[in-house]
């Protein structure tokens, strides 16, 4: 260990250091931010396949082109990589490039423990993604996990699914604790927290959520874990534990977890508006106490997922009204990114398309969203095709637009170099048109009764379904442009200024691009 | 919160590369595809997969000993700022509150079944027509650990609480107490090191160290008084379950904690730590506190109440 301690100082002044080592032992934020946004996006195709699988076997109805049991397999594994495997670690990617440079930091403030966090990735990943690989299939019960399909009736394989989980669920742990001890410690001198920028904002409250609800999630696969192996009931009515149970643990996890990835998301538009609208953005206070009343509420709601299970009316009306509640932050959120735009002088570069499309399309899901908070309507809803259709407006044009347009508007500054404003355009439409060819016909299959994770369906639903696989096609290989657009930009084009795009405000543009491997040596003061 | 830091600035330090992370992420990547694999083999009858799980575990140990010695050593050449030093204290406190999250899952899982599920389960409240239409013989008595369906063997007796008056013959009321001295004697001992006291510091830890060894002697000794005296396993249906999820993973973390105290101990042995600088000892302290706390929380409501 003395070489890491005598050589503290050095490496202020010099750059990275030269080949693989350079990835796996690296502790510096933008390798590992770079790291995770790679992997993210690895995984994002990988899950894409799965979907694409899932598409072709819907494009007719029938059995076209896979067994049933594997399009089980291929609806499950295809949630759990894009959750845990491409949304969160982009967003966590993001974190790690811009948060130390947002609030002028020289790194993250505990920069082994962040190698640790990635690192973590992709053997857990492997794990993960090796089940489809044995004896008896994948998990084949939904990403959601309900017991006793995933304990009584699951493959072997589910023990590895289930250690994946707590891997990248510790991973996910250490990677807030992180991000909040950089915000909280790290900060330059003057920078108070109401002057911290809004993806600081969302991402302090975003860890938050992560460390309060991931161990939550690691109770509940661990309680899996004991009934498969143990002999425990917890899940087993027979033996006086209750399958419901699983549900009420898995979604108080899995609604802050929805939040997660969309609050850091929040904070990126609320970069790009304002800077292609050349003003500040309209009401940061109220954006802040929107995101911490979103963070809160996301507490108290989780049972909106589970109406149909049988729960007593009180609880039912209460999970209802608590639910709707939470239209009015957003709604404040969509109001001041809109009042933001008013009289701007607007440009439409594509992270601002990528913007303007999240603020469209997310209310979109967000309406969708109300309509399924509603108890009596909800029984009619669930488990249909229009809730596959909401969570993918949310997630899809919502969390992954937001990454796209990350990406975008942060690019010549991790690379220095301008990217191909021609084919990013060509990258937002096909994009645009292929979510939206693939996921709006979707509410009216689910509102008609189509049921969802089914490999089959009735004849009627055959012209909404060809035209979302011809959507989810579109979408899907639009994504290949997007590498090749990134790959071409890290290569090379047109030098990138500081300042890059003339309205963008913040520490971030006062560097120059590309960013220098150690950003900040001495902290920059913030009036 | 800012300006106040401003002292703080002048070395921002960042550590160089370390190899100790992605040894340690392998490890840990092996150690539980290992313990999968043996788990599986368990079940079918096999043998002979503990092997990965053993090398992983090994790799994990090395990596986290390894990294520990190195911080420490950073430390005592003085290159930690007070910056970075406030950074491990938010580690710290954040990792604490996710080992409180993870068990309020199982506290919340014991609240919903006992107050809720198990109710409706034996035909009470709004959702009882649950119970009447499965087992409509099931009356619920929690104390007495029956279950729904004949295929889950009931326990001859579980260990609730008995009267108070009876108390001096129970043995998780000296755990409870022994617990409760053993946050009491590590604070005397944060207390002299803070004054500089050594020989009182490394007495009373010593005697929390005690301590800590005691309640797990103890605790093994009523897993087996309710596996061999009272037929109470993780077999005999949800009051089994809970029990022995909640007490189990409450008594691994002291376990941990114990470890972690010992390390403590040996180091204060060696001298390390001064009276303003000693926030390893102040971590352990923390972490004891918390596993304190929660044996509280499981005594009222697993053994009490």
């Amino acid at each position: 260990m003395s070489a890491v301690i005598d050589a503290h100082h050095d490496d202020h002044h010099h750059g990275p250091a030269k080949g693989i080592t350079r990835w796996l032992y690296t502790t510096n934020h933008k390798d590992i931010g770079s790291m995770y946004l790679w992997f993210s996006f690895i995984m994002f195709l990988a899950g894409g396949v799965m979907a694409l699988v899932i598409r072709a076997e819907l494009f007719q109805p029938g059995q076209s082109f896979v067994e049933p049991h594997f399009f089980n397999q291929m609806t499950t594994m295809h949630g759990l990589v894009m959750v845990f495997g491409a949304i969160m670690p982009a967003f966590v990617g993001l974190a790690n490039w811009m948060l130390p440079m947002m609030v002028g930091a020289p790194d993250m403030a505990l920069p082994r423990m962040n190698n640790l966090s990635f690192w973590i990735l992709p053997f857990a990943s492997l794990m993960l993604i090796s089940t489809l690989f044995m004896e008896g299939g994948g998990p084949d019960f939904g990403w959601t996990m309900y017991a006793p399909l995933s304990t009584t009736y699951a493959p072997d394989s589910v023990t590895f699914m289930i250690f994946a989980i707590h891997l990248l669920g510790a991973s996910s742990i250490m990677g807030a604790i992180n991000i909040i001890a950089t915000i909280l410690n790290m900060r330059a001198p003057g920078m108070t927290l109401m002057k911290m920028p809004m993806f600081v904002w969302t991402w302090l409250i975003t860890a938050y959520l992560l460390i309060a609800v991931m161990p939550v999630l690691a109770g509940a696969v661990t309680m899996m874990l004991f009934d498969i192996h143990f002999g425990t009931s917890c899940f087993d009515a027979a033996g006086g534990g209750d399958p419901v149970l699983f549900q009420h643990i898995f979604w108080f996890f899995g609604h802050p977890e929805v939040y997660i990835m969309i609050l850091p998301a929040f904070g990126i538009v609320s970069h790009v508006i304002p800077a292609f609208s050349r003003k500040r953005l309209f009401g940061y206070d109220s954006m802040v106490y929107a995101t911490s009343s979103i963070a809160f509420l996301s507490f108290i709601v989780w049972a909106h997922h589970m109406f149909t299970v049988g729960m007593p009316l009180a609880g039912q009306l209460f999970f209802m009204y608590a639910t709707m509640l939470i239209a009015v932050p957003t709604g404040v959120k969509v109001f001041n990114w809109i009042s933001t735009m008013w009289q701007g002088s607007m440009t439409f570069e594509t992270p601002m398309l990528f913007a303007l499309a999240f603020v469209f399309l997310f209310t979109v899901g967000g309406f969708s969203g109300v309509m399924l908070a509603i108890a009596p309507a909800d029984y009619q809803y669930h488990d249909t095709y229009f809730v596959v259709a909401h969570f993918h407006y949310v997630l899809v044009s919502g969390a992954l637009f937001s990454i796209f347009c990350a990406v975008y508007y942060w690019l010549p500054k991790w690379t220095g170099f301008m990217y191909s404003e021609a084919l990013g355009k060509l990258h937002f439409w096909l994009s645009f048109i292929g979510v939206n060819l693939a996921f709006f016909p979707m509410h009216f299959s689910g509102l008609a009764g189509m049921p969802r994770r089914i490999p089959d369906y009735a004849l009627q639903f055959a012209n909404f379904n060809a035209w979302s696989t011809v959507g989810a096609f579109v979408f899907g290989l639009s994504q290949l442009l997007f590498l090749y657009l990134v790959i071409k930009c890290i290569r090379g084009g047109q030098k990138a200024t500081a300042g890059v795009w003339d309205g963008a405000e913040g520490l971030e543009w006062t560097v120059p691009s590309p960013a220098p491997y150690h950003t900040f040596s001495t902290p920059p003061v913030v009036k | 919160m800012a300006q106040q830091e401003a002292g703080g600035h002048e070395a921002y330090y960042v550590p160089s590369e370390s190899k100790l992370p992605v040894w340690l992420a392998f490890g840990l990547g092996v150690m539980l595809y290992g313990l999968g694999a043996w788990m599986n083999s368990a079940q079918t009858g096999g043998h002979g997969k503990e092997l990965l799980f053993v090398v992983g575990f090994v790799v994990v140990a090395i990596a986290l000993y390894r990294w520990f010695a190195a911080v420490i050593e950073e430390n005592h050449r003085g290159m930690n700022s007070a910056q970075v030093k406030r950074s491990y204290v938010w580690g710290m406190g954040w990792f604490i509150f996710s080992e409180v999250m993870f068990f309020a899952a199982f506290f919340g899982a014991l609240f919903y079944i006992r107050f809720l599920a198990l109710p409706w389960l034996g035909g009470e409240g709004e959702k009882g027509i649950t119970g009447q239409y499965l087992w409509p013989d099931f009356t619920v008595d929690w104390n007495a650990g029956t279950n729904p369906h004949p295929q889950w063997a009931t326990p001859d007796a579980t260990l609730a609480a008995p009267p108070l008056t009876q108390w001096l013959a129970y043995l998780p009321f000296y755990n409870t107490v022994v617990l409760l001295t053993s946050s009491v004697t590590i604070h005397v001992a944060h207390t002299a090191l803070k004054e500089g006291n050594r020989s009182k510091l490394n007495l009373w830890l010593g005697i929390t160290v005690a301590l800590g060894i005691l309640f797990l002697i103890l605790q093994m000794a009523e897993y087996v008084h309710a596996y061999r005296d009272l037929g109470l396993t993780l077999n005999t249906g949800i009051y089994g379950s809970t029990f022995f999820l909640l007490t189990g993973f409450h008594g691994f973390h002291v376990t941990l904690g114990t470890f972690m105290l010992i390390v403590m101990l040996a180091r204060c042995l060696k001298g390390h730590f001064t009276k303003e600088d000693h926030f390893g000892f102040e971590a352990t302290a923390w972490y004891w506190h918390f596993v304190d706390v929660v044996w509280l929380g499981l005594f009222l409501f697993v053994y009490v109440f």
